[in-house]
């Protein structure tokens, strides 16, 4: 089975040509040329009758209406062969880098269009940078529109040695290929047109193509789901580096626990006496080992250059989502089967795909190729990508909206990620509890500047002290005039702002003590993420609710007036969006006394 | 040989993208249409799971107008298998015949898909769709997101990078999944072989009594079919080679009796299958558009 990305841009001809790859080896069915044959495009000078090849590789009416461009096709050839190729042809409208992202990272061999009239261009350029940072090491490139130049093998010879240098410059092996989809040269069959050229068609070298050998070495099982039947308890998962044989010594990967492959299942639970990449299957394990989905089985560390867990990974991004990268702001990591929060703390850079050079940048927008460094709650085992694709690539998803938001390529493990390693104290939050004789707690409180948040917190904090209780109150603009003064008001350094807010919360929290948080803190994410460092019971998100024209009104600290001369572009409620919590601990009316609002905390301690 | 590297590929990715469902949802379900893809499906899915059990229930949305040999086959796999079978019908109960084939398949197949996976609490179906159905079908999804309401919105699908999916999902959404995504027909048809898998017999050709009606050949079922004055069904050596609704899914005729036959003639048959499928072509709105309202 071959995975093949065509790419090219659409005027390229990449259409055309893939049409007549399918049509010629009778991968099209009748209808489908029926169709191709009865249908004209706008614009197309393809006389009545004839099959325009294009529309065999027709997308979705929503495309066609729209005009916009939405996915990824994958269409099927069989080779003479025998062979299966899977091509995913990605339309190369302004959303190209994602999706050529996506056809990229499982193709074995890129389908590279070079339109003879116009020459290697930026977007040729583009493609090959994509194909090699994704891993496509093999490229065809096939020069396309060769009859429009009258087959001339000077116009061949002089693009073709621009792709051989750009490919060889990326560390990929190519070959070239003269063509015309339209006439159907070296496409099926070799054409008479092009006495001079002997290499192979394009079939031909598809049909030529030879995995290349994977490096034997240490094997990677990734355990999706765990098989329980009488007696027999296996872990289900596919191979992703092997061979993996039954005997063979057995590590979960950062869980530091032994044991022995006993068993070694192949689908439908038949013994197998190895298996390689690709091949799904259960194992079973001498000893009676904790092990669950997301884990990784895999050669111990001690016999091979096995994996090793770490917090802060260099990696490479290409971000998928309209909304662009907060650094400050937690994700989700997916890796595998594995899930755990990340956050991504600096960007080294934007690549700029044409010239592969990379640019200073603070974010990433969509479409954007970007270096960064991240860190992840818990440790990971991540590979390389170099080293595996399977073991060395993940997502990140949006916490709130569940998108994906980024693909990643793991460049390498930071080796600060390596050496920290929380030390357990003897005294702990409980001990200080019992000596100051209270419950630690934390309450956020969250709404408009000018909501009445400070106010409230110092009414709070009076309250508590006179009965004896050891509080501390973190204020936005106290914090923001010492720990924070390096942070601004965008999105990014209001997430990063309410990350540091929480952490430093988080330890007063473990100093036995009830905090109190007095911050705009806008963003449901943020308070969400916030709130998943506390165990339940531990954080109360409280909704200081004060109408916008009141705080404005109010306007304690001369912000709004300012944010109306002009001055002060990001205040929330303005500025920017500010988004009420959907699920608050407790709401209180900002514009009621300030004893009930008290009561109404005081409440929630006790809770 | 390649043939048969091709379809442990293909079962290896099938297999895969199960288990990941059954890992990563909460309440996954298989969707059953008795054909040969569903047939397909469930082989897998027992495969994949061995020699523990299917983990998932399995659906059958059943419309009342199937051919009697479907809902046998159904039974008698249900019970040689044991399966967790379920069987939905939408109680508003239109027919072909009163509706037309469009507002029979809206109501009787997607509202009561719907309706199904709703009171199952279901957040992940299993289908057996295949890329190489539809035009449409091309760019699915293995992983096909269903905003509430079980909506598809083609803007909104996420970008699938190689070999594993983000399943995380937001309140309301839920997940269709297609682990037969890149097989074709003709593979289907080889793993039915390879596997020895029973399907339908009506995938065989047999004597079978149709009428034709705007060039299709229409197998009458039982009496429930309005005949036209002076109609009459009459014997014709047929077989089906997709089998959905029997007033709206045509017979080929067709000399294939066996497995090997079916193939071969496939090999030289270039129609597509779904030509046989009259509510596909309906006024101007394929698959696309019925995914846009939940179908699967």
């Amino acid at each position: 089975m071959l995975r093949v990305i065509a790419c090219g841009s659409v005027d390229d001809g990449k259409s055309t040509l893939i049409g007549r790859l399918l049509a010629n080896t009778g991968s099209a069915t009748e209808d489908q040329l029926d169709y191709a044959r009865n249908t004209r495009r706008g614009g197309s000078t393809i006389p009545a009758g004839e099959v325009d090849y294009s529309l065999l590789t027709d997308g979705l009416e929503a495309e066609h209406e729209q005009g916009i461009t939405i996915d990824v096709a994958h269409l099927f050839l069989d080779l003479p062969s025998g062979h299966r190729v899977i091509i995913a042809d990605a339309p190369g409208h302004e959303q190209y880098t994602r999706n050529m992202a996506v056809a990229a990272s499982t193709a074995d061999v890129a389908v590279l269009l070079v339109d003879a009239t116009k020459g290697v261009r930026e977007q040729t350029h583009r493609h090959l940078a994509i194909c090699a940072l994704m891993g496509v090491r093999a490229v065809i490139a096939v020069v396309n529109k060769l009859d429009a130049v009258d087959y001339d093998q000077a116009v061949f010879e002089k693009l073709a040695s621009e792709v051989l240098s750009a490919a060889d410059d990326l560390d990929q092996v190519a070959s070239v290929i003269p063509a015309s989809a339209l006439s159907g040269d070296n496409v099926v069959d070799p054409s008479p047109n092009l006495p001079w050229y002997d290499g192979p068609t394009l079939l031909g070298a598809l049909s030529a193509w030879e995995p290349p050998d994977r490096p034997q070495g240490d094997y990677r099982l990734p355990v999706q789901y765990v098989i329980r039947a009488d007696d027999f308890r296996g872990f289900a998962g596919t191979v992703v580096g092997g061979p993996v044989r039954p005997g063979d010594s057995v590590a979960v990967a950062g869980g530091g626990v032994e044991s022995r492959i006993e068993r070694l299942l192949g689908p439908g639970g038949g013994d197998l006496d190895h298996a390689g990449p690709g091949t799904p299957v259960t194992v079973t394990l001498a000893d009676d080992v904790d092990v669950r989905r997301g884990d990784l089985l895999t050669t111990p560390g001690a016999l091979g250059n096995g994996l090793s867990p770490a917090t802060a990974y260099s990696a490479t991004l290409v971000w998928t989502a309209e909304e662009p990268l907060r650094h400050g702001r937690s994700y989700l990591l997916l890796a595998g089967s594995r899930s755990v929060p990340a956050v991504v703390t600096s960007v080294r850079g934007r690549m700029d795909v044409v010239s592969g050079k990379q640019f200073a940048a603070r974010t990433l927008g969509l479409n954007d190729i970007g270096t960064v460094e991240l860190t992840t709650d818990t440790p990971i085992c991540l590979d390389g990508y170099r080293t595996c694709r399977e073991t060395g690539s993940f997502l990140l998803v949006d916490r709130v909206s569940k998108e994906t938001v980024a693909a990643g390529m793991v460049r390498h493990a930071l080796r600060r990620g390596r050496n920290v390693v929380p030390h357990a104290y003897t005294v702990d939050r409980d001990a200080r509890q019992r000596l100051k004789g209270q419950r630690a707690k934390v309450l956020w409180l969250t709404g408009l500047p000018g909501a009445g948040k400070s106010t409230i917190a110092n009414a709070l904090e009076r309250r508590l002290h006179a009965m004896g209780l050891h509080t501390y109150v973190l204020d936005g603009d106290n914090v923001r005039s010492g720990l924070n003064k390096d942070l601004g008001f965008t999105p990014e350094d209001r997430a990063e702002n309410v990350r540091r807010v929480a952490e430093l919360t988080r330890i007063l929290l473990d100093a036995g003590l009830i905090v109190i948080v007095a911050l705009v803190s806008p963003f449901r994410t943020d308070r969400a993420v916030a709130k998943s460092l506390f165990q339940p019971g531990d954080f109360a998100e409280v909704w200081v609710d004060t109408p916008a024209e009141v705080c404005a009104r109010r306007d304690p600290k001369g912000l709004y007036a300012q944010a109306k001369a002009g001055t002060l572009p990001n205040l929330t409620g303005l500025g920017q969006a500010y988004e009420p919590p959907e699920h608050a601990d407790l709401v209180v009316d900002g514009t009621g006394s300030l004893d009930d609002a008290t009561d109404e905390l005081c409440a929630l301690l006790h809770d | 040989m390649a043939e048969e590297d091709v379809l442990d590929m293909l079962e290896a990715e099938a297999i895969h993208v199960m288990r990941e469902v059954a890992g990563a949802f909460r309440r996954p379900v298989l969707l059953y249409s008795i054909g040969k893809d569903s047939s397909v499906l469930l082989h897998l899915a027992i495969k994949a799971f061995a020699p523990g059990r299917m983990p998932f229930p399995v659906l059958h949305i059943d419309t009342l107008w199937k051919f009697r040999e479907m809902i046998a086959f159904r039974d008698d796999t249900a019970r040689r298998l044991g399966l967790d079978l379920r069987v939905h019908t939408n109680p508003e109960r239109v027919t072909p015949f009163t509706h037309g084939a469009h507002e029979h398949t809206r109501i009787m197949k997607t509202v009561a898909l719907r309706q199904a996976l709703d009171e199952g609490g279901f957040d992940a179906a299993i289908g057996g769709a295949r890329r190489d159905e539809e035009r449409s079908r091309a760019k699915e999804r293995i992983f096909s997101l269903r905003e509430p309401g079980h909506r598809w919105e083609p803007r909104s699908q996420r970008p699938e990078f190689w070999w594993w999916a983000n399943t995380e999902l937001a309140e309301g959404q839920s997940m269709r999944v297609f682990p037969l995504s890149n097989w074709t027909e003709l593979d289907v048809w080889r793993y039915i072989r390879r596997e020895g898998i029973p399907v339908v017999p009506l995938y065989f050709s047999a004597p079978r009594p149709v009428v034709e009606r705007n060039g299709s050949l229409i197998m009458v079922d039982d009496e429930r079919f309005p005949l036209s004055p002076g109609e009459r069904p009459l014997l014709r050596q047929v077989r089906f080679r997709t089998l959905g609704c029997y007033p709206l899914t045509a017979a080929v005729e067709s000399k294939a009796e066996t497995l090997d036959e079916i193939i071969d003639e496939m090999r030289l048959d270039r129609r597509s299958e779904r030509a046989g499928r009259l509510i596909d072509g309906e006024g101007g709105t394929s698959i696309e558009s019925k995914k846009s309202e939940g179908y699967f």
